[in-house]
């Protein structure tokens, strides 16, 4: 029989304030195997752990039951306080009174007779429990970072610079990502490109980087410290090792109607291209769908100009094998599509652009060289409407946007507004919007800069129709404020489209285990305590993949990011999981069903010798268990027919001790 | 409700990873359910065997419910096909021993839906107390 402990936590108010703490405690000393049970104000505090330690000590205790919030949100705590009183650390269970009762009920009597079967339900169990020890597995001391952007070059500097090896695997020909697209950065007005493209050189340059670029992650497999991970390297025609990136290729090929997805479709580029000049690697890469050498066997004009002689038409998608100790996701964002906002006549004119082609069309390195001009006619606009949350806070219709703020679009469009005003101080500029919403350091400042210095005209109403007549952009909204409907007539309307995670990001988050929620977005382990951690071990979360942010936020998550794969590399040894399968070998009879439903190929089959009840020895084929392997689902478990097979710190008779406690 | 209603008992089985997660997030934002339900927390929704459902309903449970990721979102990459296998036979064969099929149910409940684990379990409290009190399986000499 175990000698348990109870421990009843109030959490200040949280619990006590709709469960009688006493009265449970008091009801809990009754239960078989309970030789103390106490109740205290917080038991997570110095103090409540050291009642918890004093109790091991006093009462000899050989199983504690913490009666508190989640086991998901102190159950490690309790079992470092166990372990610190000599306790194994896995003889500690939880009863959740907190998240799973008081907060859901409102009602004492009915609050404190739940906390009492729960703790009744943990007392049952923790009589069962056996002492655990987890195993140990070496770490690869290699980290991944998937995705290119600012998060994803944050994250792999931090990880280098404390001495590990990062590999960057980014989908386009180039890192960079997001900013390197855009013109200005709010609230302070460096430009994107001067504050990005010396840490992009840092990454080619750093001896502990290295970037596979045009490449996709196809297949993960392993956990923390151990992910075996497939890469794959789409052919880009070019070898990468030979190419100088100097552009004749580029200046010469004759497939020049390619549209130019770096400046979102406004130019056109070659068949053969450099997406943009500080690039990295700045390699050539030939687009298959467009290069008719490819495509037909006619032309080769790049191959014969190139003197490096790095072309190569025959180069074939490669795969690349390697092993990581942890995984970064900087998957980051794209705008939401805008087919579904027709009223905007987005699809009808092309006067009516995204925010991001907007700063396309004020970068110096963009399709005007900088120049505001319309893409319909190239004049310039002396009228410009900017429309705020399109498909952003969208409750009624969610299946056409998003019902989240995407969070960066009130900046940078006070930004759009601004710069506008400040070059061309002939153009009106009007703002339509919901709410401003500028919390950041300097934000609000900039904001009021635009209105107050700048002479931007913010209407709070939305914009209800745009109508392209002639030359110009009916656009009709309404000003809430004064209530009155408003007819503008346009040059140039720009759309604050909504922000979503990248495609790529949900294969990406099945192949790793790591849990979205319901918009894509990646779930952190807590959303407060640990923001940068996916609850799958070894997945770290940096940049916008996690939740829209703007780039101040995404690097110092990135940097969190960094700080946390360190930490974790910097380990020589992880202790695993010791909540894993076993088989109780003379009750297996080598059916195969458990190997054929473990999902990580932890189970084999050994021949093993038996002593038989008449003194005889037989040889049987009996599962076996890799320990290192076993991630403790538990589907072998119920596979087995001879119920041989069972879930450490899970076990059946725990289940079912469980289940008599609460059914009682 | 009448205060003389019968209260149903409903055992839920919750996987860590979403389901548990789930029904947290529904008490961080204070989400009222009915006390009815207790969890269980298991590794994944596969742990669960069909033995602990009959050995609730032995015992005089009026529902069970179990939760997991959604298909395609497994922690453990596939547990949830087997449990939506193996509770499809397992509640037929429920429903034929008189379990009305009301009375037992798989959900899938993400760690962010909250909101969606306090809706399932308001429904499948109000469907199990509209069927009224479970006798079919209860083992008397369980009471004593």
């Amino acid at each position: 029989m175990q000698r348990i402990g109870v421990f009843v936590c109030w959490c200040g108010s949280n619990i006590a304030g709709t469960v009688d703490v006493h009265a449970v405690a008091e009801a809990l000393k009754l239960e078989p195997g309970v030789v103390f049970s106490t109740d205290y104000q917080y038991m997570c505090s110095q103090a409540g752990q050291n009642i918890i330690k004093e109790a091991i000590a006093e009462h000899k205790l050989t199983g504690i039951v913490v009666c508190s919030c989640s086991p998901r949100m102190h159950e490690a705590t309790f079992r470092k306080t166990a372990a610190a009183a000599g306790l194994n650390p896995y003889m500690v269970e939880i009863a959740n009174i907190r998240e799973q009762c008081s907060w859901v009920h409102k009602d004492m009597p009915i609050g404190t007779e739940k906390a009492i079967i729960l703790g009744k339900a943990a007392i049952a169990k923790v009589n069962l429990n056996a002492p655990l020890t987890p195993g140990e597995s070496p770490v690869t001391k290699r980290a991944l970072v998937i995705g290119g952007g600012i998060a994803g070059i944050q994250t792999a500097l931090d990880i280098a610079d404390a001495g590990f090896p990062v590999d960057i695997v980014e989908k386009k020909p180039t890192i960079g990502g997001k900013m390197a697209q855009l013109d200005k950065t709010f609230p302070t007005l460096d430009c994107a490109a001067c504050i990005l493209t010396p840490k992009m050189v840092d990454v080619a340059q750093h001896d502990k980087i290295r970037i596979f670029s045009y490449s996709e992650v196809t297949e993960v497999k392993g956990f923390v410290g151990n992910f075996d991970v497939k890469i794959k390297k789409h052919a880009r025609y070019v070898k990468e090792d030979v190419c100088t990136g100097c552009g004749d290729c580029v200046s010469k090929c004759p497939m020049k109607k390619v549209p130019n997805e770096f400046n979102l479709g406004m130019d056109n580029r070659h068949a053969i291209y450099i997406p943009f000049a500080q690039a990295v690697p700045k390699v050539a890469t030939i687009d298959p769908n467009a290069c008719n050498m490819i495509k037909n066997g006619k032309c080769g004009l790049c191959a014969k100009v190139c003197t490096a002689g790095a072309i190569d038409y025959t180069q074939k998608d490669e795969f690349i094998e390697e092993k990581y100790g942890a995984i970064v996701v900087a998957t980051g964002y794209n705008h939401i599509s805008m087919d579904k906002f027709d009223e905007f006549a987005y699809n009808q004119s092309k006067d009516v652009i995204t925010s991001l082609e907007f700063e396309r069309l004020t970068n110096a390195a963009g399709p005007t060289a900088g120049k505001l001009l319309r893409p319909s006619d190239g004049v310039h606009p002396h009228t410009i409407v900017f429309v705020q949350c399109v498909g952003s806070r969208c409750d009624a219709c969610a299946e056409k946007g998003k019902e989240y703020c995407s969070k960066i679009c009130c900046m940078y469009t006070a930004k759009h507004a601004m710069l506008t005003r400040d070059k061309y101080p002939d153009t009106d500029v009007y703002v339509f919007y919901i709410d401003v919403r500028t919390p950041g350091k300097n934000f609000d400042e900039f904001y009021r800069r635009a209105v107050e210095e700048y002479g931007v005209h913010y209407i709070k109403g939305m914009v209800g129709k745009v109508v392209p007549e002639g030359n110009k952009l009916k656009v009709q909204a309404s000003d809430l404020l004064s209530n009155k409907q408003l007819h503008i007539d346009a040059d140039l309307v720009v759309l604050a489209a909504a922000i979503e995670p990248d495609k790529s990001a949900r294969p990406l988050a099945t192949m790793l285990t790591a849990s979205m929620d319901t918009n894509d977005f990646f779930t952190e382990a807590h959303p407060k305590l640990r923001p940068v951690e996916s609850p799958t071990a070894g997945v770290f979360l940096s940049g916008a993949c996690q939740g829209p942010k703007d780039i101040p936020e995404t690097v110092s998550q990135a940097g969190a990011a960094a700080s946390k794969v360190i930490g974790l590399l910097a380990k020589d040894k992880l202790t695993g999981n010791p909540c894993i399968a076993h088989s109780d070998e003379m009750m297996c009879n080598g059916c195969s069903s458990c190997e054929r439903v473990c999902p990580y190929g932890a189970i084999t089959y050994v021949d093993k010798e038996f002593r038989m009840p008449d003194r005889t020895t037989a040889i049987r084929r009996v599962a076996s268990v890799n320990p290192a392997v076993c991630q403790g689902c538990g589907a072998c478990t119920v596979a087995c027919p001879s119920g041989a097979m069972d879930l450490k710190g899970f076990a059946t008779s725990q289940i079912i001790a469980e289940v008599d406690a609460i059914c009682k | 409700m009448q205060m003389n209603e019968h209260k149903p008992l409903i055992v839920a089985f919750c996987c860590n990873w979403c389901s548990y997660a789930g029904a947290d997030l529904a008490g961080n934002n204070r989400l009222n359910y009915p006390a009815e339900v207790k969890i269980i927390r298991v590794p994944c929704s596969c742990r669960v065997n069909p033995m602990f459902i009959l050995r609730a309903f032995q015992r005089g449970a009026d529902g069970v419910i179990i939760c997991g990721c959604h298909p395609g979102d497994c922690h453990y990459t596939s547990g949830n096909y087997y449990t939506r296998r193996r509770m499809a036979m397992l509640f037929s064969m429920l429903d034929y021993l008189g379990i009305e099929k009301e009375r037992t149910r798989v959900e899938w409940v993400s760690a962010a839906e909250g909101a969606k684990f306090a809706a399932t379990m308001n429904d499948f409290v109000a469907t199990v107390t509209a069927l009224g009190e479970n006798k079919r399986l209860e083992d008397l000499r369980c009471k004593k």
